[in-house]
């Protein structure tokens, strides 16, 4: 006899995939907005066959059977199509009938993600929901002997510098002979960082320019996005918004055509240009952006064909030594603004951050460096390495910082640290601690999608599916049918929330602190941890 | 928060002018420790102009370390005030064998020397002895430096005075910078009481810098021998002035501007708002957050007091021509110079620098926005 289905190695039962539909069959109107709405179709329309046995009252006559069909949800169970746990199922249902549900067992898809020999990718970031940075406690708090300062009466300086800062030795010689000093934007410590245009919908782009522009404009609070590796609109390029924007370039150089013809006609300068070389959601690797996000509108800003996956490489092509190589980039970027804008690299956190920190201090040039850690996100990478392949920034930013200080050099190259700050939602926290470890600034991109556009994904690997367009709210998605969710008057609105909150939030920190002249930075004297391995490591104060 | 005198008069003055001025503000200070300067000497030190006075603490031994080290270098004792207490301490002060202050004459080959060498070689010395004595606390040096003297001791201001003999003819100044210490964040420690003195700078301060540590990280990244100690987060404020007039080239102008630099919405309405723009980016880690009032004492004897940008400490000058006196609170400059016009009088806000130059005519200020 013919079994009635095969199966195959891959074959998992839905107690075998991480989320669960909980479906409820009484409250169900049988809409199929769920089914429409789910991204991988994890769910579909099932037709179910019930028996009913019947028994009457008495011998007269037999029981029987009667069959009966029903409709409702089936989840499907291939690897392809697992649920990913987005809920958009449970946000749509008009009776709250249906939610996904996190297994408490571990799950067996993690074993079958592979099919056809490739391995899974991913967006989102590092699946690890802990963070060395909210167990930094602040401690140093101003009682009695110097007063605790007034969160919301006094005044409160909260920038930080992007830009090479002259030796204070040099300074009185430079001003004298008219020399040159390198530019230095003075900006809030708090950047967007690189997202691209491609890796994010033209809804989200729009929304968080608007949002950045608003800031500046309108609350005087000099907030910078940077563009990340896709280029910049033709528009924006040529528009007084430009100063606002920290244009990047990376090993794919995608969009920096369309970036060089613009130069002559642009109005303003940029606020600053990063070259990465590597960021954290997957050191050592390039930029990914997959075939599904590759339409003809993204297509035409980066310069390549529809409909392709775009890896740039993990290096750049030019790249034979940080000696001459990246000191010549970083020449030419200069040169190409007439030595007006300042232009930095970016790294992904590793334990060789100081020989790159070390030869961008003899480069007067370097305008600065920032370091991505290992919880930094991406919109597409390997798995692997994302989960596995990385430093962290804590103990990266406090070493680069206190060998700044061993030679002298804390002030004149600002770092900016990267990776997983807010990841637990503690972002003025988080980006506080940093600063105090030696952070000039901070960079966020996870934190502003979820905050400012309602991005589902999570470290309990929830969703995370950034990479092939579908992203349900429409924040990394090229799908007009999906970013049309997104409302980008709303984004704009929920950036500048999230920006005014953080400020209160910093000033809240530092107000106790008896500090409001200065960014403080390097002022690890404030900072406790109940960890002793991480308090001499980071070489701040054990507390318990 | 600790007390603080300073006066400047033509006629030398006793330091008990200053103790008793402080003395008067008692409630400000615990006993945790006084601190002396007196430059511009009068008394027996005043023939003795050019020459390089060492004053500390020393043990038996130390004394004879002193004297082996001293004689290697060839420097020679020209003149000498031992101060040997034979009664008991006053409660709270410990039992030495020797406040020392010593008149040396400069070793021979010294003499060819550039100014800017001896006086670093003074330092040099004076860090060395300092640091010979640590080890065992048989050596604790202030200051090395031609027409200074420093005391610095725990206990009571008006009781240590009494039991050193301070109200002596010998000793006699026209300057005298003077601290009674409320200890706050740190343990009683001698090298921590104020006034703080390099070189011929000197700052004493009330009040806790909150961003001690990174300003000491940037003092003690620049390379100077000088720039170390830091027992007490206010010695910040006297090698700031230092560097700034010494290796920044710097006048007193700067001070503040380096301290409290004015935000940049202020720096767009200023006329030389582009270098101080400059001078803030590249200074940036000198910028202190107060609350602090500081006074000090330059090289050629002017005198100053700069406020931190929240004004939250109190300071006030006033005098005569000829007198000036600098207090942390006006009943110490009541004590200090009673018949004085007291609607001239002035307290220092958060953008003013006051100082009485060298030849005590008058009060100069002047704020931010001027210079």
């Amino acid at each position: 006899m013919e079994p009635m289905g095969k199966i195959s190695p891959s074959t998992l039962s839905k107690s075998d995939l991480p989320w669960q539909i909980l479906w409820n069959k009484e409250a169900c109107t049988l809409c199929g907005r769920c089914t429409a709405v789910c991204p991988v179709r994890a769910i579909e329309l099932g037709v179910h066959r019930k028996r009913v046995v019947q028994t009457v009252i008495g011998l007269t006559e037999k029981p029987g059977n009667v069959f009966t069909v029903y409709h409702g949800v089936d989840q499907r169970t291939d690897p392809a199509h697992a649920c990913i746990g987005c809920g958009m199922c449970d946000l749509v249902c008009p009776n709250a009938a249906i939610r996904p549900i996190r297994s408490t067992d571990v799950d067996k898809l993690r074993f079958h993600v592979n099919q056809g020999g490739m391995p899974r990718r991913r967006g989102g970031r590092r699946n690890d929901p802990r963070s060395v940075l909210d167990e930094i406690k602040f401690i140093r708090i101003s009682m009695l002997t110097d007063p605790a300062l007034d969160a919301g009466r006094h005044d409160f300086e909260l920038r930080t510098l992007l830009g090479r800062i002259l030796p204070a030795e040099d300074l009185a010689k430079t001003l004298s002979e008219n020399g040159w000093i390198p530019p230095v934007r003075e900006i809030y410590p708090l950047i967007i960082g690189g997202m691209s245009f491609g890796a994010l919908s033209p809804n989200m782009w729009e929304g968080l320019q608007m949002g950045v522009a608003y800031l500046n404009e309108e609350k005087g609070m000099p907030v910078r996005i940077c563009t990340g590796e896709g280029g910049c609109p033709p528009r924006l390029l040529r528009s007084r918004f430009l100063k606002y924007v920290i244009l990047q370039i990376a090993s794919g150089y995608f969009g920096w055509d369309e970036i060089i013809h613009a130069l002559p006609e642009m109005r303003e300068d940029p606020c600053a240009i990063e070259i990465k070389y590597g960021q954290g959601a997957k050191p050592g690797d390039g930029g990914l952006l997959m075939w599904y996000k590759v339409n003809s509108l993204i297509a035409a800003i980066r310069g390549v064909p529809q409909g392709i996956s775009l890896p740039s490489p993990p290096t750049h092509q030019t790249l034979y030594s940080i000696e001459e190589s990246v000191a010549k980039m970083i020449q030419s970027m200069a040169m190409a603004w007439g030595f007006r804008v300042p232009v930095y690299p970016k790294i992904s956190a590793t334990s060789t951050t100081l020989a790159v920190l070390n030869n961008l201090t003899r480069n007067p040039y370097a305008s600065g460096l920032a370091i991505d850690g290992e919880d930094g996100g991406t919109g597409a990478a390997y798995n692997v390495s994302m989960n596995h392949m990385g430093h962290p920034i804590a103990s990266n930013i406090r070493d680069a910082y206190l060998n700044l200080v061993k030679i002298g050099k804390q002030n004149e190259i600002p770092l900016f640290a990267g990776g997983g700050i807010g990841k637990n939602g503690n972002l003025a926290a988080n980006a506080a601690a940093l600063i105090m470890l030696g952070a000039s600034g901070v960079q966020i991109g996870k934190y502003i999608m979820q905050a400012a556009a309602g991005c589902l994904g999570s470290e309990a690997d929830r969703c995370n599916i950034c990479n092939i367009g579908l992203c349900p709210k429409g924040i990394t998605s090229q799908d007009a049918r999906l970013y049309r969710r997104l409302d980008p008057e709303q984004v704009a609105e929920r950036v500048v929330d999230v920006y005014l909150s953080f400020d209160q939030e910093l000033k809240k920190i530092m107000a106790p602190l008896g500090r409001s002249t200065s960014l403080p930075i390097g002022m690890s004297d404030a900072l406790g941890i109940a960890d002793g391995d991480a308090a001499a490591r980071l070489q701040i104060r054990h507390v318990l | 928060m600790c007390r603080l005198f300073a006066i400047t008069s033509k006629e030398p003055l006793s330091p008990m002018a200053a103790i008793h001025a402080l003395n008067v503000m008692k409630e400000g200070h615990d006993g945790s420790g006084v601190g002396l300067l007196l430059t511009d000497l009068g008394g027996s030190f005043e023939r003795f102009k050019g020459a390089p006075i060492l004053s500390g603490i020393f043990s038996n031994e130390g004394i004879r370390a002193l004297d082996r080290y001293m004689l290697d270098l060839d420097f020679m004792v020209k003149y000498k005030l031992s101060i040997r207490p034979a009664k008991t301490p006053p409660p709270g002060t410990p039992k030495r064998d020797n406040y020392l202050v010593r008149v040396y004459d400069y070793p021979p080959d010294w003499q060819s020397l550039s100014k800017e060498e001896l006086e670093y070689r003074l330092m040099l010395t004076r860090l060395k002895l300092r640091q010979m004595g640590e080890q065992d606390g048989s050596m604790i040096v202030f200051s090395f430096w031609p027409d200074v003297i420093m005391l610095k001791e725990v206990g009571d201001p008006l009781a240590l005075a009494d039991y050193l003999g301070l109200d002596n003819e010998e000793f006699k100044a026209r300057i005298i910078l003077a601290q009674g210490r409320q200890n706050t964040n740190y343990a009683i420690d001698i090298y921590a009481c104020h006034p703080f003195f390099i070189q011929g700078y000197s700052t004493m301060t009330n009040g806790e810098n909150t961003a001690f540590v990174t300003i000491r990280e940037y003092l003690a990244s620049r390379n100077y021998a000088g720039y170390m100690g830091y027992q007490s987060d206010s010695e910040v404020f006297t090698h700031i002035l230092h560097f700034a007039q010494q290796k920044l080239g710097m006048g007193l102008d700067m001070y503040k501007h380096l301290l409290t630099p004015l935000k940049e919405e202020e720096l767009q309405r200023h006329p030389q708002g582009e270098r101080l723009r400059a001078v803030k980016r590249t200074c940036r880690p000198l910028i202190i957050d107060g609350p602090n009032c500081v006074i000090g004492c330059l090289p050629d004897r002017t005198l100053f007091m700069v406020q931190d940008s929240k004004k939250l400490r109190p300071g006030i000058v006033g005098g005569a021509s000829g007198m000036f006196a600098f207090s942390s609170e006006m009943c110490g400059l009541d004590a200090a110079i009673p018949d004085r016009n007291k609607s001239e009088d002035f307290q220092p806000m958060k953008y003013d620098t006051v100082m009485v130059p060298p030849n005590r005519q008058e009060v100069v200020r002047w704020n931010q926005w001027e210079r």
